[in-house]
């Protein structure tokens, strides 16, 4: 284990930043204990629950298996940015309204990678919402809910982009 | 107390809303806080050593490498935790589960050893540097073996004294047996040899685990006054008794926090990782992490694997006249709470049916495996599992319709249950025809063609609610009128603060939305028996009930006291401003339910057996590909007697979330054993159900009644849908292809031999 330490410059929900972080750091590590983020946690630290899911420049990544030190000059976005103006994104609106989570520990992954769905593709259909949602799970099985509240955040995006409500 | 209770008519504005969570906001920006994301200042973290073998007598353990790792703050074995806890054997039923392991391991992934360090990477790291030499000792696994005890998992018993009726087994020796219930109802055997027809199975269930996303965790702050544990338990106050029984402190020096769980399931309930996290922070004087990875998840608690030995004898007219129940509960190293779940499922192992002659021995057996507790069911699920395919296998064998088979024998509504406790407000039939009209049972059904074949089957349940329980609440009205609830129920996921928020509402007339609920807190918040086995809404929702009716009375009170005129609807900060002079003052009422029981006699009767029946079913269709035995469920009905739904929508997402869980330990999971030792301890190789296992038709429904001695009519919702999934689906497979598995899961690589096996072409051994 190395204890060589490299600084690193990022940038963080739109903010530049820098981190001190050591070779074997992965994402989710560094925005607990340096930044008081918890929105990424780990949980199955194999990059198969998704709990961990944060975006790096535009693309959703595991962050327990990412390490720290490939940050180095990306654009990071976690699910404290969806929020930061205390206004919910549309997303987080209709997980709410739909029941789409219980426990609510994996729901932060699910609602990025809801997000980086409808940037891709506006109006999903069920199945391209279950195969984009195939790599998070929910152990307390909120699926059909969630899968409600991505086509009802749809709705929201289509309503807030045509300027009625 | 009960003459209080609102009728479910009464009710109105509050209790019937589904109004979101009031957590929801906190979850959906990842703000919410959970254990296993908290940090204390000048925190240690721990790293466990764990036993390699299952069974063995520990000859050294050299941590002197460990020790020597740059950055590591001390490393700590069973002897080191006794000098700061002379006894440190803990556990809700019986005090045999030592902290770290002292003179012997009991199972694979019992922790041995543990490191401590400020970089939770470098505890890691010096854990792999320890060697622990064992001696090893013959280990027993399987459940049946076990009460033979030829092999003997512990040389005596050590009932915890908690429950009167575990007493006796009091330094018991040369027996795996740590609890035998037994029932015995009218004469069986006499009823046996009169019987017209007589079927007998056996069906078996295998280990799986909880897997709550978010991972054990506990942390410790040990300070000579006190301990602060920050904890993911279900019960902070039975972690706070056990912390201070162990210390010998009086319970007000222990103080247990638990912020959100990150799923619970049963897992996280009694004492898991607390002692140690407490014992380690006694020994390094510093706050102490006890944060496990998944792969740890498989070492610190499962599901109990059982088997079940079901008999039934039937008249000529098809009416059971007689049931014999053996079960054989797998409880591993470590009884946690399987003599309860032994006790407390053992009442209906017989079913919902009406059978006079019934006789019950439910056995929980110690072996050397991981230790089991509950799982959403409390054992329910296992029983069903059998039962269910034990009824489907009789009505084909009588080549009678399953359904109406199930009709004809029924318990109903004013009649005794096995236990002898009269039936109330339990809803079977109607529950058991719901789900035959949602599966249009009375039509003809197309079994399909070819490769293809469909099934259908269903599937019903009865459980007692594990009494007597305690539950106590406060709500307490601030000076400006605002109100508070304080209460110990654990919010894993389930909605209990919202539901809780919603009965305040409902009393004080007031919305839910504004009623704060304080997350559990030992030194605020009340006692409460623990969020277990669907038993909250029930008995907190009691209290909580009868506490805001109290600030309520008090209210009407100040009212009286002020002058104000009948009927006057003043601001409540108005009161208190006209009574103390300016915003001050509380209002606090409190509220404490236990409802009446009769513990069962020597033959396991009794006239009140539980405060309320839980009833639910499931229904299911599927296709199965006879040459790859792959099933895919194509529809899953779960319908459920939960009383009147204090919140509709999340009794509908607990009812969709159970059936899917049960789904996946029916369909694929299982952990693999190898000589004690598991093969698949990871989410790689131990797969959960994701969301492309969610059938295409799902529906979930409540029955209209009522739960004449619920809160607001109301009763538990948790548990109900996991009952029936397993035999249901086995039921439809039998339905679709003509072979019955009886063990699960029901994997393709079942099926297809199963089905190969009745063909006459074996396939051979993996």
């Amino acid at each position: 284990m190395s204890t060589a330490v490299r600084t690193i410059n990022f940038t963080l929900n739109g903010t530049p930043v820098t981190a001190d972080v050591k070779a074997h750091h992965n994402v989710v590590e560094m925005l607990q204990t340096q930044f008081a983020l918890t929105g990424a946690r780990e949980s199955c630290g194999q990059g198969l629950c998704g709990c961990c899911t944060v975006l790096v420049d535009g693309r959703a990544v595991s962050g327990c298996l990412y390490l720290a030190v490939f940050l180095d000059g990306a654009d990071v976005v976690t699910v404290e940015s969806l929020a930061a103006s205390g206004r919910l994104d549309p997303v987080q609106e209709a997980f709410i309204e739909c029941g789409a989570f219980q426990c609510g520990y994996c729901t932060p992954g699910f609602i990025l990678m809801a997000k980086a769905l409808l940037e891709q593709t506006n109006d999903p259909d069920d199945e391209q919402i279950r195969d984009y949602l195939a790599g998070n799970l929910c152990r307390c099985a909120a699926y059909p809910e969630i899968v409600n509240a991505v086509k009802l955040a749809a709705r929201k995006n289509k309503a807030g982009s045509t300027g009625s409500s | 107390m009960a003459n209080s209770n609102p009728s479910a008519a009464q009710a109105g504005h509050q209790v019937g809303r589904s109004l979101p969570r009031l957590e929801a906001r906190e979850k959906v920006t990842g703000r919410a806080e959970y254990t296993h994301l908290m940090q204390l200042p000048g925190m240690l973290h721990a790293k466990i050593f764990r036993s390699t073998v299952a069974h063995g007598r520990i000859k050294s353990v050299d941590t002197s490498e460990a020790r020597k790792s740059p950055g590591v703050y001390g490393v700590y074995t069973g002897d080191d935790i006794r000098k700061v806890i002379p006894d440190p054997y803990y556990g809700p039923a019986f005090h045999d589960q030592p902290i770290l392991a002292i003179d012997k391991v009991h199972f694979v992934g019992e922790p041995v050893a543990v490191v401590l360090a400020t970089d939770p990477h470098i505890a890691d790291q010096a854990v792999q540097q320890i060697v622990a030499d064992y001696e090893e000792l013959p280990a027993v696994f399987d459940e049946v073996e076990a009460a033979a005890n030829k092999v003997l998992v512990h040389d005596e018993l050590k009932p915890a004294g908690t429950f009167a009726d575990l007493k006796h087994l009091k330094g018991r020796k040369g027996t795996n047996i740590a609890l035998d219930f037994r029932l015995r109802r009218g004469d069986v055997d006499k009823a046996f040899i009169s019987a017209a027809q007589v079927f007998e199975h056996t069906f078996r269930t295998q280990k799986v685990l909880h897997m709550a996303l978010e991972p054990y965790a506990s942390i410790a702050d040990y300070r000579d006054d006190g301990v602060t544990v920050h904890s993911g338990a279900q019960g902070p106050s039975f972690v706070r008794t056990e912390i201070a029984r162990l210390l010998g402190w009086p319970e007000n020096r222990v103080r247990v926090k638990v912020p959100y769980l990150g799923g619970g399931y049963g897992g996280k309930l009694y004492i898991k990782m607390e002692a140690l996290a407490v014992a380690l922070s006694m020994l390094a004087r510093r706050p102490v992490k006890v944060a496990l990875t998944m792969e740890e998840q498989f070492y610190t608690i499962t599901k109990h694997p059982s088997t079940f030995r079901i008999k039934s004898g039937l008249d000529k007219d098809g009416k059971i006249v007689a049931r014999k129940c053996e079960v054989w509960w797998n409880g591993g190293a470590y009884a946690d709470v399987g003599p309860r779940v032994t006790q407390k499922s053992g009442f209906t192992a017989s079913g919902p049916y009406d059978i006079d002659n019934v006789s019950i021995d439910s056995y929980a057996l110690y072996t050397n495996l991981t230790p089991a507790g509950a799982l959403r069911g409390f054992g329910i699920p296992q029983l069903v599992w059998a039962y269910e395919s034990h009824t489907d296998m009789i009505a084909r064998a009588l080549n009678r319709d399953p359904l109406e088979f199930r009709k004809q024998n029924l318990l109903r509504e004013g009649r005794p249950q096995a236990t002898g406790t009269i039936l109330k407000d339990a809803a079977i039939e109607k529950v058991l025809d719901r789900i035959a009209e949602r599966l249009n049972w009375k039509q003809q059904f197309d079994h399909g063609q070819g490769v293809v074949r469909r099934g259908r089957g269903l599937a019903i349940a009865l459980k007692a609610v594990i009494s007597p329980t305690t539950s106590v609440a406060i709500v307490n009205i601030a000076g400006d009128g605002s109100t508070t609830l304080y209460c110990g129920t654990v919010d894993m996921g389930q909605g209990s603060d919202t539901a809780m928020a919603q009965m305040v509402g409902e009393v004080l007339d007031m919305p839910a939305e504004s009623v704060r609920v304080v997350p559990r807190d030992t030194d605020v918040t009340p006692y409460d028996m623990g969020t277990l086995g669907s038993r909250s809404l029930f008995h907190m929702g009691h209290a909580v009930r009868l506490a805001a009716e109290e600030a309520r009375d008090k209210i009407a009170a100040l009212r009286r006291e002020l002058g104000e005129p009948a009927g006057s609807n003043a601001p409540l900060g108005d009161l208190f401003r006209k009574k103390y002079g300016m915003q001050a003052g509380n209002i606090v009422g409190t509220g404490i339910y236990k409802p009446d029981y009769i513990p069962p006699d020597g033959s396991g009767l009794t006239t009140n057996a539980t405060p309320f029946w839980m009833v639910a079913g499931n229904g299911v269709e599927l296709e199965v590909d006879t040459e790859t035995g792959l099933v895919r469920i194509t529809r899953l009905i779960n319908v459920a007697d939960v009383g009147k739904p204090i919140n509709p929508k999340i009794v509908e997402t607990q009812l969709s979330g159970a059936s899917l869980m049960q789904l996946g330990f029916s369909m694929f999971e299982k952990m693999h054993l190898d000589g004690g030792q598991i093969t698949n301890a990871s989410l790689a190789d131990y797969k959960i159900p994701g969301i492309n296992d969610v059938p295409p038709v799902m529906q979930n429904e409540t029955v209209d009644t009522t739960q004449e001695n619920g809160p607001f009519g109301a009763k538990g919702v948790g548990e109900l849908a996991t009952f029936g999934v397993s035999p249901a689906i086995a039921n439809a497979i039998d339905d679709a292809i003509g072979v019955r598995l009886t063990e699960l899961p029901l994997t393709a690589e079942a099926v297809l031999r199963a089905l190969r096996a009745k063909d006459n072409k074996p396939l051979g051994e993996e």
